[in-house]
Protein backbone atom coordinates (compact mmCIF):
# COMPACT_ATOMS: atom_id res chain seq x y z
CA UNK A 1 0.00 0.00 0.00
CA UNK A 2 1.58 3.61 -0.67
CA UNK A 3 1.13 6.11 1.50
CA UNK A 4 -1.57 8.35 -0.46
CA UNK A 5 -4.19 5.12 0.03
CA UNK A 6 -4.19 5.66 3.86
CA UNK A 7 -5.17 9.17 3.47
CA UNK A 8 -8.32 11.79 2.41
CA UNK A 9 -8.72 15.22 1.93
CA UNK A 10 -11.45 15.89 4.19
CA UNK A 11 -11.69 19.51 4.51
CA UNK A 12 -11.29 22.95 2.78
CA UNK A 13 -11.41 26.64 3.58
CA UNK A 14 -10.53 30.17 2.82
CA UNK A 15 -10.48 33.40 4.37
CA UNK A 16 -11.65 36.21 2.04
CA UNK A 17 -9.34 36.45 -0.51
CA UNK A 18 -8.62 39.81 -2.64
CA UNK A 19 -6.22 43.00 -3.15
CA UNK A 20 -5.05 45.07 0.04
CA UNK A 21 -7.64 43.65 2.31
CA UNK A 22 -5.44 45.26 4.92
CA UNK A 23 -6.12 42.02 7.18
CA UNK A 24 -3.86 40.78 10.02
CA UNK A 25 -2.17 37.61 7.71
CA UNK A 26 -3.17 35.67 11.59
CA UNK A 27 -6.54 35.95 11.11
CA UNK A 28 -6.58 35.31 7.68
CA UNK A 29 -5.30 31.98 8.58
CA UNK A 30 -7.46 30.99 11.42
CA UNK A 31 -9.70 32.24 9.14
CA UNK A 32 -9.33 29.66 6.22
CA UNK A 33 -8.11 26.95 9.18
CA UNK A 34 -11.29 27.10 11.16
CA UNK A 35 -13.43 26.79 7.80
CA UNK A 36 -11.27 23.54 6.30
CA UNK A 37 -11.77 22.39 10.32
CA UNK A 38 -15.64 22.35 10.02
CA UNK A 39 -15.68 21.56 6.30
CA UNK A 40 -14.15 18.32 7.81
CA UNK A 41 -16.54 17.98 10.19
CA UNK A 42 -13.96 18.51 13.11
CA UNK A 43 -13.21 21.02 15.60
CA UNK A 44 -9.54 22.08 16.28
CA UNK A 45 -9.44 19.64 19.42
CA UNK A 46 -9.33 16.84 16.61
CA UNK A 47 -6.23 18.51 14.61
CA UNK A 48 -2.91 16.87 15.81
CA UNK A 49 -0.63 18.07 12.71
CA UNK A 50 0.32 21.00 11.13
CA UNK A 51 2.21 21.57 7.71
CA UNK A 52 2.61 24.25 5.98
CA UNK A 53 5.04 26.31 2.99
CA UNK A 54 7.15 28.54 3.78
CA UNK A 55 5.65 28.68 7.26
CA UNK A 56 7.55 32.13 9.76
CA UNK A 57 10.37 32.80 7.35
CA UNK A 58 11.00 35.87 5.75
CA UNK A 59 11.68 36.55 1.96
CA UNK A 60 9.60 38.82 -0.02
CA UNK A 61 7.16 41.26 1.80
CA UNK A 62 3.62 38.97 2.40
CA UNK A 63 4.91 36.28 0.89
CA UNK A 64 4.03 34.35 3.98
CA UNK A 65 1.50 35.28 6.70
CA UNK A 66 1.93 32.39 9.50
CA UNK A 67 3.88 30.12 11.05
CA UNK A 68 3.28 26.39 12.58
CA UNK A 69 3.80 27.32 16.09
CA UNK A 70 1.61 30.65 15.84
CA UNK A 71 -1.13 28.33 14.42
CA UNK A 72 -0.58 25.85 17.60
CA UNK A 73 -0.79 29.28 19.81
CA UNK A 74 -3.55 30.83 17.98
CA UNK A 75 -5.88 27.39 17.65
CA UNK A 76 -4.75 26.23 21.27
CA UNK A 77 -3.86 22.98 19.23
CA UNK A 78 -2.19 19.54 20.54
CA UNK A 79 0.26 18.24 18.14
CA UNK A 80 2.20 15.50 17.59
CA UNK A 81 3.63 16.31 14.43
CA UNK A 82 4.18 19.55 12.63
CA UNK A 83 6.49 20.62 10.01
CA UNK A 84 7.07 24.04 7.54
CA UNK A 85 9.75 25.33 5.82
CA UNK A 86 10.96 27.09 2.43
CA UNK A 87 12.93 23.87 1.26
CA UNK A 88 9.80 21.79 0.49
CA UNK A 89 9.09 19.78 -2.69
CA UNK A 90 7.64 22.81 -4.07
CA UNK A 91 4.62 24.23 -2.42
CA UNK A 92 2.54 20.95 -2.46
CA UNK A 93 5.76 19.66 -0.89
CA UNK A 94 3.31 20.82 2.56
CA UNK A 95 0.84 18.26 1.58
CA UNK A 96 3.52 15.50 0.76
CA UNK A 97 4.87 16.08 4.24
CA UNK A 98 1.08 15.72 5.47
CA UNK A 99 0.62 12.55 4.02
CA UNK A 100 3.44 10.93 4.96
CA UNK A 101 3.11 12.05 8.85
CA UNK A 102 -0.28 10.19 8.67
CA UNK A 103 0.53 7.14 6.87
CA UNK A 104 3.39 6.76 9.21
CA UNK A 105 1.26 7.09 12.34
CA UNK A 106 2.63 10.57 13.37
CA UNK A 107 -0.69 12.19 13.14
CA UNK A 108 -4.78 11.63 12.50
CA UNK A 109 -5.76 15.12 11.19
CA UNK A 110 -3.34 17.43 9.48
CA UNK A 111 -3.92 21.25 9.02
CA UNK A 112 -2.09 22.19 5.99
CA UNK A 113 -2.11 25.97 5.08
CA UNK A 114 -0.56 28.92 3.20
CA UNK A 115 -1.64 32.51 3.99
CA UNK A 116 -0.06 34.77 1.93
CA UNK A 117 -0.64 39.09 2.11
CA UNK A 118 1.74 40.42 -0.66
CA UNK A 119 -0.69 42.98 -1.97
CA UNK A 120 -1.17 44.74 1.17
CA UNK A 121 2.35 44.07 1.98
CA UNK A 122 3.89 45.79 -1.00
CA UNK A 123 1.84 48.95 -0.02
CA UNK A 124 4.84 49.86 2.55
CA UNK A 125 7.38 47.66 1.18
CA UNK A 126 7.53 47.64 -2.69
CA UNK A 127 7.03 44.79 -5.12
CA UNK A 128 8.91 41.09 -5.19
CA UNK A 129 10.87 42.83 -7.68
CA UNK A 130 11.87 46.32 -5.90
CA UNK A 131 13.06 44.13 -2.92
CA UNK A 132 15.39 41.85 -5.24
CA UNK A 133 16.87 45.16 -6.98
CA UNK A 134 17.76 46.13 -3.10
CA UNK A 135 18.86 43.43 -2.49
CA UNK A 136 22.55 42.71 -1.06
CA UNK A 137 22.34 38.60 -0.71
CA UNK A 138 25.28 36.73 -2.59
CA UNK A 139 23.06 35.38 -4.80
CA UNK A 140 21.14 37.42 -6.21
CA UNK A 141 24.32 39.63 -6.97
CA UNK A 142 24.20 37.70 -10.60
CA UNK A 143 20.97 39.48 -11.26
CA UNK A 144 21.27 42.73 -9.73
CA UNK A 145 23.69 44.78 -11.51
CA UNK A 146 21.75 43.21 -14.82
CA UNK A 147 18.52 44.86 -13.79
CA UNK A 148 17.18 41.42 -13.86
CA UNK A 149 13.75 41.18 -12.32
CA UNK A 150 11.30 38.23 -11.12
CA UNK A 151 9.85 38.12 -14.52
CA UNK A 152 12.84 38.49 -16.31
CA UNK A 153 12.84 34.71 -15.62
CA UNK A 154 9.57 34.00 -17.38
CA UNK A 155 10.13 36.20 -19.87
CA UNK A 156 13.98 34.83 -21.06
CA UNK A 157 11.83 31.18 -20.83
CA UNK A 158 9.32 32.18 -22.68
CA UNK A 159 11.01 33.86 -25.70
CA UNK A 160 12.92 30.38 -25.61
CA UNK A 161 9.80 28.32 -25.91
CA UNK A 162 8.36 30.87 -28.62
CA UNK A 163 11.91 29.94 -30.22
CA UNK A 164 12.03 26.02 -29.96
CA UNK A 165 8.24 25.52 -30.31
CA UNK A 166 7.29 28.27 -33.90
CA UNK A 167 4.14 28.81 -31.19
CA UNK A 168 2.82 31.94 -31.04
CA UNK A 169 2.05 34.97 -28.69
CA UNK A 170 -1.85 35.42 -30.10
CA UNK A 171 -1.82 30.86 -29.52
CA UNK A 172 -0.27 31.00 -26.01
CA UNK A 173 -2.62 34.25 -25.19
CA UNK A 174 -5.55 32.05 -24.58
CA UNK A 175 -4.20 30.88 -21.20
CA UNK A 176 -4.97 34.24 -20.00
CA UNK A 177 -7.82 34.56 -21.78
CA UNK A 178 -9.60 30.99 -20.99
CA UNK A 179 -8.12 31.43 -17.74
CA UNK A 180 -10.04 34.60 -17.15
CA UNK A 181 -13.48 33.50 -18.17
CA UNK A 182 -13.53 30.93 -16.03
CA UNK A 183 -12.27 34.06 -12.71
CA UNK A 184 -16.02 35.10 -13.84
CA UNK A 185 -17.31 32.10 -12.25
CA UNK A 186 -15.41 32.00 -8.99
CA UNK A 187 -16.82 35.13 -6.69
CA UNK A 188 -13.39 34.97 -5.04
CA UNK A 189 -11.60 35.64 -7.88
CA UNK A 190 -9.88 38.98 -8.16
CA UNK A 191 -10.15 39.68 -11.85
CA UNK A 192 -13.55 38.47 -13.30
CA UNK A 193 -14.07 40.79 -16.27
CA UNK A 194 -13.96 39.23 -19.90
CA UNK A 195 -10.38 39.44 -21.85
CA UNK A 196 -10.06 39.06 -25.48
CA UNK A 197 -6.88 37.96 -27.44
CA UNK A 198 -6.84 41.38 -28.73
CA UNK A 199 -6.71 42.83 -24.96
CA UNK A 200 -3.80 40.22 -24.35
CA UNK A 201 -1.87 41.31 -27.41
CA UNK A 202 -2.40 45.05 -26.82
CA UNK A 203 -1.52 45.08 -23.10
CA UNK A 204 1.81 46.71 -21.14
CA UNK A 205 4.68 44.32 -22.06
CA UNK A 206 6.84 44.02 -18.83
CA UNK A 207 9.62 42.00 -19.96
CA UNK A 208 9.24 41.13 -23.86
CA UNK A 209 7.53 38.99 -24.66
CA UNK A 210 5.92 38.80 -20.88
CA UNK A 211 3.10 40.82 -20.93
CA UNK A 212 1.24 41.98 -17.71
CA UNK A 213 -1.18 39.16 -18.51
CA UNK A 214 1.42 36.74 -18.74
CA UNK A 215 2.17 37.28 -14.77
CA UNK A 216 0.52 36.08 -11.65
CA UNK A 217 -1.60 38.63 -9.10
CA UNK A 218 -0.18 39.46 -5.56
CA UNK A 219 -3.14 38.78 -3.41
CA UNK A 220 -4.06 38.44 0.01
CA UNK A 221 -5.57 35.08 1.32
CA UNK A 222 -5.26 32.33 2.95
CA UNK A 223 -6.12 28.32 1.77
CA UNK A 224 -6.32 25.01 4.32
CA UNK A 225 -7.32 21.79 3.84
CA UNK A 226 -7.25 18.75 5.85
CA UNK A 227 -4.99 15.83 5.29
CA UNK A 228 -7.24 13.01 7.76
CA UNK A 229 -6.67 9.41 7.97
CA UNK A 230 -8.70 7.83 5.37
CA UNK A 231 -10.16 5.26 8.10
CA UNK A 232 -10.70 7.87 10.70
CA UNK A 233 -14.56 7.01 12.02
CA UNK A 234 -15.01 11.20 11.50
CA UNK A 235 -14.41 11.57 7.60
CA UNK A 236 -16.94 11.68 5.64
CA UNK A 237 -16.05 9.50 2.83
CA UNK A 238 -19.22 11.13 0.81
CA UNK A 239 -17.15 14.60 0.27
CA UNK A 240 -13.54 13.56 0.55
CA UNK A 241 -11.26 14.08 -2.43
CA UNK A 242 -8.69 11.04 -2.15
CA UNK A 243 -4.98 11.13 -3.51
CA UNK A 244 -4.40 8.86 -5.91
CA UNK A 245 -0.83 10.08 -6.23
CA UNK A 246 1.64 12.81 -4.88
CA UNK A 247 5.09 13.61 -6.42
CA UNK A 248 8.11 15.04 -4.67
CA UNK A 249 10.58 15.11 -7.38
CA UNK A 250 12.72 17.79 -8.49
CA UNK A 251 12.41 19.59 -11.85
CA UNK A 252 9.10 19.60 -14.16
CA UNK A 253 9.51 16.56 -15.79
CA UNK A 254 11.07 14.17 -13.09
CA UNK A 255 8.15 15.55 -11.30
CA UNK A 256 5.72 14.46 -13.50
CA UNK A 257 7.30 11.41 -14.56
CA UNK A 258 6.98 10.17 -10.67
CA UNK A 259 3.69 11.08 -10.44
CA UNK A 260 2.64 9.01 -13.50
CA UNK A 261 4.79 5.73 -12.00
CA UNK A 262 2.83 5.90 -8.57
CA UNK A 263 -0.75 5.39 -10.58
CA UNK A 264 -2.39 3.19 -13.26
CA UNK A 265 -3.84 6.54 -14.54
CA UNK A 266 -2.63 8.03 -17.60
CA UNK A 267 -2.47 11.79 -18.79
CA UNK A 268 -5.68 10.61 -20.78
CA UNK A 269 -7.96 10.18 -17.92
CA UNK A 270 -7.30 13.92 -16.20
CA UNK A 271 -10.54 15.48 -16.22
CA UNK A 272 -9.24 18.78 -15.34
CA UNK A 273 -6.11 20.13 -14.64
CA UNK A 274 -4.71 23.21 -12.15
CA UNK A 275 -1.65 23.46 -13.33
CA UNK A 276 0.76 26.08 -11.76
CA UNK A 277 0.76 29.75 -13.27
CA UNK A 278 2.71 31.56 -11.95
CA UNK A 279 3.74 32.95 -15.41
CA UNK A 280 1.69 31.67 -17.80
CA UNK A 281 5.23 29.78 -19.26
CA UNK A 282 5.34 27.68 -15.98
CA UNK A 283 1.72 26.26 -17.01
CA UNK A 284 2.84 25.40 -20.40
CA UNK A 285 5.95 23.51 -19.10
CA UNK A 286 3.67 21.43 -16.75
CA UNK A 287 1.03 20.88 -19.65
CA UNK A 288 4.19 19.47 -21.39
CA UNK A 289 5.56 17.47 -18.69
CA UNK A 290 2.33 16.00 -17.60
CA UNK A 291 2.11 14.71 -20.99
CA UNK A 292 -1.23 16.29 -21.09
CA UNK A 293 0.12 18.22 -24.06
CA UNK A 294 3.09 17.15 -26.55
CA UNK A 295 6.55 18.58 -26.11
CA UNK A 296 6.13 22.21 -27.64
CA UNK A 297 2.64 21.89 -29.05
CA UNK A 298 1.21 23.95 -26.56
CA UNK A 299 0.44 26.62 -29.05
CA UNK A 300 -2.01 24.88 -31.15
CA UNK A 301 -3.63 23.21 -28.31
CA UNK A 302 -4.54 26.10 -26.58
CA UNK A 303 -5.32 27.93 -30.16
CA UNK A 304 -8.80 29.21 -30.15
CA UNK A 305 -9.39 27.81 -25.92
CA UNK A 306 -11.89 25.90 -27.01
CA UNK A 307 -9.66 22.82 -25.77
CA UNK A 308 -8.87 24.18 -22.03
CA UNK A 309 -12.12 25.72 -21.60
CA UNK A 310 -14.59 24.77 -18.83
CA UNK A 311 -16.51 22.68 -21.35
CA UNK A 312 -13.47 21.72 -23.41
CA UNK A 313 -11.76 18.21 -23.25
CA UNK A 314 -8.96 19.32 -21.04
CA UNK A 315 -10.12 22.20 -18.59
CA UNK A 316 -7.09 24.06 -17.01
CA UNK A 317 -7.01 26.90 -14.01
CA UNK A 318 -11.03 26.70 -13.80
CA UNK A 319 -11.08 29.05 -10.83
CA UNK A 320 -9.07 31.79 -12.64
CA UNK A 321 -5.77 30.37 -11.96
CA UNK A 322 -3.08 32.76 -10.33
CA UNK A 323 -3.19 34.48 -13.41
CA UNK A 324 -6.88 36.03 -12.61
CA UNK A 325 -8.03 34.28 -9.25
CA UNK A 326 -4.29 35.44 -7.35
CA UNK A 327 -1.34 33.92 -6.43
CA UNK A 328 -2.66 31.78 -3.64
CA UNK A 329 1.05 30.20 -4.22
CA UNK A 330 0.11 26.55 -5.09
CA UNK A 331 -2.76 26.51 -2.62
CA UNK A 332 -5.48 27.98 -4.90
CA UNK A 333 -5.09 25.38 -6.99
CA UNK A 334 -5.36 22.41 -4.31
CA UNK A 335 -8.44 24.62 -3.00
CA UNK A 336 -9.96 24.50 -7.29
CA UNK A 337 -9.25 20.88 -7.57
CA UNK A 338 -11.21 20.32 -4.67
CA UNK A 339 -14.07 22.58 -5.59
CA UNK A 340 -14.25 20.79 -8.79
CA UNK A 341 -14.29 17.03 -7.59
CA UNK A 342 -16.99 17.90 -4.84
CA UNK A 343 -18.72 19.54 -7.37
CA UNK A 344 -18.82 22.83 -4.94
CA UNK A 345 -18.15 25.06 -8.59
CA UNK A 346 -21.14 27.13 -8.94
CA UNK A 347 -21.03 28.95 -12.12
CA UNK A 348 -17.50 27.63 -12.89
CA UNK A 349 -18.45 23.66 -12.15
CA UNK A 350 -16.90 21.53 -15.25
CA UNK A 351 -20.05 18.90 -15.84
CA UNK A 352 -20.53 15.85 -15.59
CA UNK A 353 -18.63 16.26 -12.49
CA UNK A 354 -14.74 15.62 -12.97
CA UNK A 355 -13.40 12.24 -11.38
CA UNK A 356 -9.76 13.22 -11.73
CA UNK A 357 -8.15 16.24 -11.63
CA UNK A 358 -3.86 16.80 -11.72
CA UNK A 359 -2.71 20.11 -9.23
CA UNK A 360 1.38 21.11 -10.18
CA UNK A 361 3.13 23.82 -7.84
CA UNK A 362 6.07 25.22 -8.29
CA UNK A 363 8.53 25.76 -11.02
CA UNK A 364 12.03 24.96 -12.35
CA UNK A 365 13.75 22.60 -9.57
CA UNK A 366 10.98 23.64 -6.84
CA UNK A 367 8.15 21.51 -7.99
CA UNK A 368 5.73 18.71 -6.62
CA UNK A 369 2.33 17.95 -8.10
CA UNK A 370 -1.00 15.76 -6.51
CA UNK A 371 -3.19 13.70 -8.88
CA UNK A 372 -6.45 13.72 -6.68
CA UNK A 373 -9.98 12.18 -7.78
CA UNK A 374 -13.13 11.65 -5.46
CA UNK B 1 22.98 51.79 -22.30
CA UNK B 2 22.31 51.24 -18.45
CA UNK B 3 25.42 53.25 -17.84
CA UNK B 4 26.13 55.24 -14.51
CA UNK B 5 23.10 53.65 -12.77
CA UNK B 6 24.08 50.04 -12.78
CA UNK B 7 23.91 48.97 -9.48
CA UNK B 8 27.44 47.85 -8.25
CA UNK B 9 28.11 44.04 -7.50
CA UNK B 10 28.73 42.63 -4.04
CA UNK B 11 32.38 41.40 -5.01
CA UNK B 12 32.96 38.43 -3.02
CA UNK B 13 35.95 35.83 -2.39
CA UNK B 14 34.31 33.84 -5.00
CA UNK B 15 32.75 36.35 -7.18
CA UNK B 16 35.91 38.51 -7.76
CA UNK B 17 37.69 37.15 -10.70
CA UNK B 18 34.39 37.64 -12.66
CA UNK B 19 33.37 41.06 -11.51
CA UNK B 20 37.38 42.21 -12.14
CA UNK B 21 38.85 40.45 -15.03
CA UNK B 22 37.78 43.17 -16.89
CA UNK B 23 40.43 45.40 -15.82
CA UNK B 24 42.48 43.64 -17.85
CA UNK B 25 40.01 42.96 -20.64
CA UNK B 26 39.37 39.66 -19.18
CA UNK B 27 35.93 37.58 -19.37
CA UNK B 28 36.79 34.75 -16.24
CA UNK B 29 34.98 32.02 -15.69
CA UNK B 30 35.39 29.44 -12.88
CA UNK B 31 36.75 26.03 -14.12
CA UNK B 32 37.83 22.72 -12.94
CA UNK B 33 41.11 22.62 -12.84
CA UNK B 34 40.51 18.28 -12.84
CA UNK B 35 38.09 17.95 -15.37
CA UNK B 36 38.13 21.11 -17.24
CA UNK B 37 34.74 21.85 -16.55
CA UNK B 38 33.33 25.93 -16.55
CA UNK B 39 30.39 26.42 -13.95
CA UNK B 40 29.06 30.27 -13.96
CA UNK B 41 28.30 31.12 -11.40
CA UNK B 42 31.48 30.15 -9.58
CA UNK B 43 31.00 27.14 -6.99
CA UNK B 44 33.43 25.88 -4.86
CA UNK B 45 33.32 22.34 -6.15
CA UNK B 46 32.90 20.85 -9.45
CA UNK B 47 29.48 19.94 -9.95
CA UNK B 48 30.77 17.28 -12.45
CA UNK B 49 33.70 15.22 -11.12
CA UNK B 50 33.27 17.01 -7.56
CA UNK B 51 37.06 17.94 -7.03
CA UNK B 52 37.54 21.20 -5.57
CA UNK B 53 40.36 22.41 -7.65
CA UNK B 54 38.33 25.45 -9.03
CA UNK B 55 40.16 27.95 -10.83
CA UNK B 56 38.80 31.25 -12.63
CA UNK B 57 40.40 31.50 -16.28
CA UNK B 58 39.98 33.55 -19.19
CA UNK B 59 37.62 32.96 -21.97
CA UNK B 60 37.14 33.92 -25.27
CA UNK B 61 34.55 36.36 -24.54
CA UNK B 62 32.71 35.02 -27.80
CA UNK B 63 29.10 33.55 -27.38
CA UNK B 64 25.46 33.78 -28.38
CA UNK B 65 22.29 34.64 -27.30
CA UNK B 66 20.62 31.70 -25.88
CA UNK B 67 17.17 34.10 -24.87
CA UNK B 68 17.09 37.74 -24.63
CA UNK B 69 13.97 40.06 -22.95
CA UNK B 70 13.84 43.68 -23.86
CA UNK B 71 12.95 45.13 -20.00
CA UNK B 72 10.18 47.46 -19.75
CA UNK B 73 9.47 47.95 -16.31
CA UNK B 74 11.89 50.00 -13.96
CA UNK B 75 12.56 47.28 -11.62
CA UNK B 76 15.51 49.43 -10.21
CA UNK B 77 15.11 52.95 -9.73
CA UNK B 78 18.01 53.55 -10.99
CA UNK B 79 18.40 51.63 -14.10
CA UNK B 80 15.94 53.52 -16.93
CA UNK B 81 13.93 50.97 -19.49
CA UNK B 82 13.80 49.75 -22.15
CA UNK B 83 17.12 47.65 -21.68
CA UNK B 84 18.30 44.04 -22.48
CA UNK B 85 18.57 41.07 -20.14
CA UNK B 86 20.33 38.08 -21.87
CA UNK B 87 21.17 34.09 -21.13
CA UNK B 88 24.54 34.38 -23.61
CA UNK B 89 25.82 30.72 -24.16
CA UNK B 90 29.72 30.67 -24.18
CA UNK B 91 31.38 29.22 -27.13
CA UNK B 92 33.23 26.98 -24.51
CA UNK B 93 31.11 24.77 -23.41
CA UNK B 94 27.67 23.95 -24.01
CA UNK B 95 24.90 24.80 -21.64
CA UNK B 96 27.43 27.51 -20.13
CA UNK B 97 25.36 30.54 -20.28
CA UNK B 98 25.45 34.03 -18.90
CA UNK B 99 22.50 36.41 -17.10
CA UNK B 100 23.78 39.35 -18.60
CA UNK B 101 23.03 42.45 -20.89
CA UNK B 102 23.22 43.26 -24.73
CA UNK B 103 24.09 46.59 -25.28
CA UNK B 104 25.33 48.60 -28.03
CA UNK B 105 22.43 48.01 -30.70
CA UNK B 106 18.81 48.39 -31.12
CA UNK B 107 17.19 46.43 -28.20
CA UNK B 108 14.52 45.41 -30.47
CA UNK B 109 17.01 44.05 -32.92
CA UNK B 110 18.09 41.26 -30.44
CA UNK B 111 17.82 37.66 -31.75
CA UNK B 112 18.18 34.36 -30.24
CA UNK B 113 21.26 32.57 -32.17
CA UNK B 114 23.02 36.54 -32.63
CA UNK B 115 27.13 36.14 -31.76
CA UNK B 116 27.63 38.49 -29.34
CA UNK B 117 31.37 39.32 -27.77
CA UNK B 118 32.40 40.57 -24.13
CA UNK B 119 32.58 44.16 -23.52
CA UNK B 120 32.60 45.65 -19.78
CA UNK B 121 30.75 48.76 -18.30
CA UNK B 122 32.26 49.99 -15.04
CA UNK B 123 29.92 49.62 -11.94
CA UNK B 124 31.70 51.07 -8.85
CA UNK B 125 34.71 49.08 -8.76
CA UNK B 126 33.66 46.47 -10.75
CA UNK B 127 33.86 45.44 -14.60
CA UNK B 128 30.80 44.18 -15.17
CA UNK B 129 30.64 41.90 -18.08
CA UNK B 130 28.25 42.61 -20.83
CA UNK B 131 27.82 41.46 -24.75
CA UNK B 132 27.88 43.08 -27.80
CA UNK B 133 26.84 41.96 -31.33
Amino acid sequence: MKAEDAVVISGIGTSAIGRRLRRDPLVLTVDAALAAIADAGLTPDDIDGVSTYPGALWSTPGITGAGVDDVRALLGLRLRWHAGGGELAGQLGSIVNAVLAVAGGLADHVLCFRTVWESTAQLDAGNRSTVLAASKRESHQWNVPYGAGYPTFGALALQRYLHDSGATREQLAQIAVVTRANAAGNPQAVYRDPMTVDDYLGARMISDPLCIYDCDVPVDGSVAVVVSRAASAAVDATTAVRIEAMSSASGWEPCAEMLWSRSRLEPADVDVAEIYDGFSIYAIHWLEALGLCPRHETGPFVEGGKRIALDGELPISTGGGQLSAGRLHGYGALLEACVQLRELGGDRQVLPRPEVAVVTSGAETFTSCLLLTR
Amino acid sequence: MIGTGRPEPVVTERSAAFWTGGAQGELRIARCQHCGWYAHPPLPVCPRCRRMEIRAEPVSGMGTVWSSTVNRYRFNPSIEPPYVVALVELVEQPGLRLLTNVVGCDPDDVRIGMPVHVVFERAGDAFVPVFTP
